[in-house]
């Protein structure tokens, strides 16, 4: 299956583009996700924290499963305010 | 109403937003630009999201406060884009009957939103940009 995968912030100047598309198996996870993006983009291991995820908009585990997930974000610890 | 918007915040229009004339009280907060951080001389902030889901999370926020607090009304508005120092990067204003839960609420909206609303700031000083690295959002 594939997910649209989305990077902000400091994650997205590491790799070089706000988004990409990743083919993953079925019955993947966040995690397993994670490790073909760090093969993709080697600077995604150097960011010095565990991104925050969301699955389709809402906050979500590493080991969340990916089925029926359209959109997977990365996103550094947020600092609005 | 919560709001991610680009242009100047209006604290005024903001409580005009939420008072009714059953209330006795408005809460107003406003968070702004400030010129130093962490010994550093800041020249501006960048403020950017991701903006489908920051605009869902502040409506939880707002949603949840309703909830918890005796409060008539609630509204948030977060700003994007560049800000010089001093101007208002997010307001929050709550009405309510009585001024205790209007403080509260207040305070409970704005703590929250700064943990679990997807927005970063960059900051540009004297020298160079940095990422601002927030809190990570509680257990809770």
């Amino acid at each position: 299956m594939t997910v649209e995968v989305l990077f902000f912030a400091s994650l997205a100047d590491s790799t070089g583009a706000p988004r990409d598309r990743i083919e993953i198996p079925d019955g993947a996870d966040v995690a397993a996700l994670w490790s073909r993006l760090v093969e993709r983009y080697p600077a995604l291991e150097t960011t010095g924290f565990r991104p925050l995820v969301a699955c389709d908009m809402e906050y979500a585990a590493w080991d969340a499963s990916l089925d029926g997930v359209r959109e997977v974000a990365f996103l550094p610890p947020v600092s609005g305010g | 109403m919560v709001r991610i918007q680009r242009e100047p915040i209006d604290g005024q229009a903001l409580i005009e937003v939420v008072r009714t004339a059953g209330d006795g009280a408005v809460a107003l907060f406003l968070g702004t630009v400030r010129d130093r951080n962490e010994g550093r001389t800041v020249l501006r902030l960048e403020y950017s999201a991701y903006e489908d889901m920051a605009l869902q999370e502040l409506e939880r926020v707002r949603a949840d406060a309703l909830e918890r607090y005796e409060i008539t009304a609630a509204a948030a508005v977060h700003r994007l884009g560049v800000l010089e120092i001093g101007e208002a990067s997010v307001a929050v204003a709550v009405a309510a009957p009585h001024r205790a839960a209007a403080f509260d609420a207040c305070r409970f909206m704005i703590d929250t939103l700064k943990r679990t609303v997807p927005i970063w700031k960059k900051e540009s000083f004297e020298g160079g940009e940095v990422w601002v690295e927030g809190e990570r959002p509680a257990d809770d």
